[in-house]
């Protein structure tokens, strides 16, 4: 890929990103930001890709491992705890009786 | 191109359509839950094609599985426990935290590939790829170390752990942080001129800009302050996705940068403040120096837990204005308690919610929802404002400065144009507060000096514990 096409890469994405979300309810900021926060964790990719081309450097392989489980702790912390605010909102009021 | 390549292609893509529609079926309430959802599958598919695209092409060795296998399952476990166990009411430090951990893994992996490239980096050796390289890895480090920092900062002040050091609301803040952010450039420089040894400036100086940036701030903006760190985390992802040339991270990584400073954008016209003066202004306290703010009360009235349930059973209509310290006193379920005596006794109940209420903007529609009060019943500022000249009891809990009728008539105080439930227009206001203490602005509220507003001192939680005590003994609810 040049480095070219990967700058339009990110023009477009941002573009997108800006376009998304326009009006949001308040009740609905803490929960997008944890989940658009849980999004963020794609880094766990790169973190993947560095191990896999690490090729038995173990200083490598363990950076690689060390950044894989920070990116999954804010990927599956981010989703669950998103999850769980919006399990509230979806609850029936006379459900619980 | 060969199957591998194209398998990976159409994942990637498909992945990010995903992606997109789940962050924009977050912002509607009916479809929020199936959009995290979805995100949340999208992000496994892009783990699946990229682990299937290496098997197909390179092969992945048993060395490089036993690693991604000890980092996903202590990753995932810890994110996993703490999402479960930790207490709705301290949902924002939660975020902070995860979001920190972000920007630490960006900065890892831009950190790794710095010091030891790997194959196909730097291999093809030319100037302007090599270039490309150490710009990407330089704003990976440096956005990630600024939005880890920055992250744990807020936690911290959020936690209570850490209190705004006096000199930080001086001027003299802003000449370190220009120290820190020109001491970042001037590494960023020498290591684009190929001395790897300032790498370690860079993750240093960065770090600190994080801590000196964010410490000023109050309490009252740190939601907006974790909404910005929050795009910044994808801004340090789509640079990492240039570090290791993906797509997909540099798509997925803007997109949230992008979005989040949207809702940044959003989260601080709720709250009447500018983005600038949100990250150079201090806490607003500082600025309001003895105008307006620090007047002293005259006309204080207290009364008894015992006289407010006696006006609340003769009510017909009762607003709550539920705010920051019925969070920190846990005191939603105990509330929920109230109303619901009430309710049984064909007293009308409405939540009024004012969109910056609680701890982060929604949090208390979080925090409600937890303690089952119907949906229905809350309801938004806009919408509720008319109401109050036709309400006999307005409960304020533990909110101050979105109740300060100042915001509408002093247009010399910092809270001046700021949106606020207008209570002084019903019969009378209890308003539930531990002392005279001021709210985040540190300003005086007009409020508590009207003759229809009583004080009821005490913690939240134990006054409307003996409420409910005292509700009791006048036979409200008993049916």
């Amino acid at each position: 890929m040049s480095f070219i096409s990967l700058l339009w890469v990110l023009l477009l994405g941002s573009l997108l990103g800006l376009e998304l979300i326009g009006k949001v309810p308040p009740t609905l900021h803490t929960p997008l930001m944890s989940g658009a926060n849980a999004i963020s964790g794609i880094t766990m990719l790169a973190a993947l890709t560095l191990i896999v081309k690490a090729e038995g450097n173990l200083p490598l392989l363990m950076i690689g491992s060390v950044s894989l489980g920070f990116a999954l702790f804010n990927v599956v912390g981010g989703f669950f705890v998103t999850d769980r605010m919006l399990a509230m909102f979806s609850r029936k009021p006379s459900n619980k009786k | 191109m060969n199957l591998p390549v194209i398998i990976k292609f159409v994942i990637d893509l498909l992945a990010v359509l995903l992606l997109a529609l789940g962050i924009k079926g977050l912002s509607k309430v009916k479809s929020a839950r199936d959009a995290n959802r979805l995100a949340a599958f999208a992000m496994s598919l892009s783990v699946v094609g990229l682990l299937s695209y290496y098997l197909g092409t390179s092969g992945i060795a048993i060395q490089a599985w036993i690693w991604i296998i000890i980092g996903s399952i202590i990753g995932s476990l810890f994110g996993a426990i703490l999402a479960k166990k930790v207490p709705m009411t301290s949902m924002p430090e939660t975020v902070a935290l995860f979001n920190g951990c972000g920007g630490m893994s960006s900065l890892l992996v831009a950190l790794g590939v710095a010091i030891f490239p790997i194959s196909g980096g730097q291999e093809n050796f030319d100037f302007f790829k090599s270039l490309i390289n150490e710009v990407s890895i330089s704003v990976s480090i440096f956005v990630g170390a600024i939005t880890f920092t920055g992250s744990i900062v807020a936690m911290a002040k959020l936690q209570g752990w850490l209190s705004t050091p006096g000199w930080t609301q001086s001027k003299a803040r802003h000449f370190v942080n220009i120290v820190f952010a020109v001491a970042s450039l001037i590494a960023f420089v020498d290591l684009i001129n190929g001395n790897t040894g300032s790498i370690w400036l860079l993750v240093f100086v960065s770090s600190l800009l994080g801590i000196g940036v964010t410490l000023p701030i109050g309490g009252a903006d740190m939601p907006v302050v974790i909404s910005l760190l929050n795009s910044y985390s994808g801004i340090a992802a789509a640079a990492a996705g240039f570090v290791v040339d993906s797509q997909l991270l540099i798509v997925a990584g803007a997109m949230v940068g992008a979005a989040g400073l949207i809702l940044t954008q959003v989260m601080c016209k709720g709250m009447n403040r500018s983005l600038v003066s949100v990250l150079f202004g201090g806490s607003l306290s500082s600025q309001s120096t003895a105008s307006s703010g620090s007047g002293e009360y005259t006309n204080i009235t207290s009364c008894s837990v015992e006289e407010c349930a006696l006006t609340l059973e003769a009510a017909n209509k009762v607003i709550i204005v539920p705010g920051y310290g019925l969070a920190v006193a846990q005191a939603q379920h105990t509330l929920r308690e109230v109303t619901k005596k009430l309710e049984q006794n064909g007293i009308e109940v409405v939540y009024a919610i004012h969109p910056v209420a609680g701890r982060m903007p929604g949090h208390m529609n979080v925090l409600l929802a937890e303690a089952d009060v119907p949906y229905e019943q809350l309801k938004e500022m806009d919408v509720v404002n008319p109401d109050f000249p036709a309400t006999d009891v307005v409960l304020v809990l533990g909110a101050n400065d979105v109740v300060n009728p100042q915001a509408k008539n002093d247009s010399s105080s910092p809270l001046y144009g700021m949106p606020v439930l207008d209570v002084q227009e019903a019969r009378t206001v209890f308003v539930i507060k531990r002392g005279m203490s001021a709210g985040y602005s540190g300003i005086k509220n007009d409020l508590f000096d009207l003759p229809n507003t009583s004080m009821v001192f005490g913690d939240a939680k134990k006054v409307l514990n003996d409420l409910i005590g005292e509700l009791k003994d006048l036979g409200v609810g008993e049916k």
